[in-house]
């Protein structure tokens, strides 16, 4: 029989990675997302990939992109203030389109805040955190087993949707240590980066339909195409036409919201009969989970929804299930997500909001159920 | 909710109760049983206080943090001082015998001299280990063979013979312990 692993959240998250391809990591560790560029410098020269430690987490931002640029999958992993410093550069692959994955394991902030503890209060950095009009892929796993499936997705959305995607990740389950049984390969789809059929001389990096992209060809192959942060037009040269730009700028945000369908991923648990459903997600989704038992034992008719894509949010499926209902969103965060539940449900919900550095556990999340 | 065992190791940084915790994890997984592992932790590597928790259970487990630990183990004052809160009613404690415990105390206590036998008849390195075979002995949580793989699994190539010692030895004082 083989040895069931005992495995962290971070470590699942390499695992991912390398399940889904990687070909390049540059990073600068910061607790507590470490241990993904530890493993990753072991794991990836055995594949023939490549591991740069950066001088900082601007650096790794602009390696990853240009990895990119040139054919491989490129990630790279930072927590809070780094996530920050990545934030003109993650502009830039948004813009420029190259498919990336930034994994930020969240930890208590702002600023340097609580290096150790773990907090969800990136979720609107993740959305808005750098400027300007675009659409975000963010993805929330809630166990170790979650945190390899959901890396081997983002890098699928990555190159499916020419975007950098995020993991967001938290502290809890980045290091926790549970089972996880790592699926064989060919029980997953790992996508590989879509070809061109057009010639050299055809091809336009941005030709692309309003709800989709162009393949991008890599750099080194005979491909030769101009790549800007500033607005550009179909070939990538700068634009300041005003339909070149509406067309661009719009494209961005449609290429992902025209294709939430395909991008949303969510699961619930004991909403059938439920008159209260808790929302919650990553590290938070646990405590919720034990929560919703103890209520079921009270007798209390408690569902849980949790989004695994913060971004986009899964729309549809929480109307299905929440709409008139009475919702509790919890997070380690001041109501995050609960503004986003607001603005969908078109109704008052409670929150139950933790930003002390300690998780939220199932019991404050139960009293608020009980009104205590 | 459902039984399940909270355990929390702790002691001071350095000690080696992180990989301890690690390893009790993965012993019960061999057991066939679901375990999880977490830990706190300050900014300092050594020297603080440390801890490390692990749930062991049946079922399913989805708080991973131990929340009123069943069995509280410290290596040092501070450390007691620090995690001996919210214990869970029928909790023991397995804490060094340098511990001071309070006079009155509910809960039974099994004092044994985990680091001094690591340190005169072993290495003080292994004070871990050391007190894992004690651990596995006075609770019986997992068994002593998946503790023994799971310990030869994570410990350091070359040091496999010494950490077997240093696991049956805490192993041993425990018994002796428990047959007064």
């Amino acid at each position: 029989m083989k040895k069931p692993v005992l495995m962290q959240g971070n470590e699942a998250c390499v695992h991912g990675a390398l399940a889904a391809g990687i070909g390049f990591y540059a990073g600068y560790p910061i607790t507590p997302s470490t241990e993904i560029a530890e493993l990753l410098a072991e794991e990836m020269p055995k594949v023939g990939g490549y591991f740069i430690q950066m001088e900082d987490e601007i650096s790794s931002m602009a390696a990853t992109i240009g990895a990119s640029l040139a054919g491989k999958k490129a990630m790279t992993a930072t927590s809070g203030p780094g996530f920050s410093l990545k934030q003109e550069n993650l502009g830039f692959a948004v813009m420029a389109e190259v498919p990336c994955v930034v994994v930020n394991v969240q930890r208590s902030g702002p600023s340097t805040g609580l290096p150790t503890s773990p907090a969800q209060g990136d979720v609107m950095q993740a959305r808005w955190g750098s400027h300007g009009d675009h659409a975000t892929i963010a993805l929330s796993p809630y166990s170790v087993r979650e945190s390899f499936d959901v890396t081997v997705k983002a890098f699928n959305l990555a190159e499916k949707y020419r975007t950098p995607v995020i993991i967001l990740l938290d502290e809890i389950v980045g290091h926790m240590r549970e089972r996880i049984d790592i699926p064989e390969p060919g029980t997953y789809e790992v996508l590989e980066r879509p070809k061109t059929d057009l010639s050299p001389q055809e091809y336009q990096p941005f030709d692309a339909p309003v709800d989709g992209i162009v393949p991008l060809a890599p750099f080194g192959t005979g491909y030769r195409f101009h790549i800007t942060g500033l607005t550009h037009d179909r070939t990538g040269f700068p634009s300041t036409k005003p339909a070149e730009v509406d067309y661009k700028i719009r494209r961005l945000t449609s290429k992902i919201e025209m294709n939430t369908e395909d991008i949303v991923e969510w699961e619930t648990y004991n909403c059938d009969d439920a008159d209260t459903i808790i929302v919650a997600y990553g590290g938070t989704a646990r405590s919720a989970q034990a929560t919703m038992e103890l209520a079921r034992e009270k007798g209390l008719k408690v569902g849980l929804f949790r989004p695994v894509t913060i971004w986009p949010f899964p729309e549809k499926a929480l109307i299905d299930i929440a709409k008139d209902k009475r919702v509790i969103v919890a997070e380690m965060n001041l109501g995050q997500v609960a503004l986003e539940v607001e603005r969908i449900l078109k109704q008052d919900i409670e929150k139950v909001n933790k930003i002390d550095g300690e998780p939220i556990t199932p019991q404050e999340i139960l009293d608020q159920i009980e009104g205590v | 909710m459902k039984k399940q065992l909270e355990v929390r190791l702790s002691g001071a940084g350095g000690q080696g109760l992180i990989l301890a915790g690690i390893i009790l994890a993965e012993a019960a997984l061999y057991d066939e049983k679901n375990a999880i592992q977490s830990q706190s932790y300050g900014p300092e590597a050594r020297g603080g206080s440390s801890r490390a928790e692990v749930i062991i259970s049946d079922n399913e487990i989805h708080y991973p943090k131990v929340i009123s630990p069943n069995v509280l183990v410290s290596l040092t004052q501070d450390s007691y001082n620090k995690y001996k809160g919210e214990l869970a009613e029928d909790a023991i404690l397995i804490v060094d015998e340098t511990v001071e415990v309070e006079a009155d105390i509910k809960h039974t206590v099994y004092q044994l001299p985990l680091l001094e036998i690591a340190r005169v008849e072993l290495r003080p390195v292994v004070a871990n280990i050391v007190t894992l075979g004690a651990f596995q002995r006075i609770t019986g949580c997992v068994s002593y063979e998946s503790l023994e793989t799971a310990v030869l699994d994570r410990v350091p190539k070359g040091t496999e013979e010494l950490n077997k010692q240093a696991l049956a030895a805490g192993h041993k004082a425990a018994g002796d312990l428990l047959a007064r």
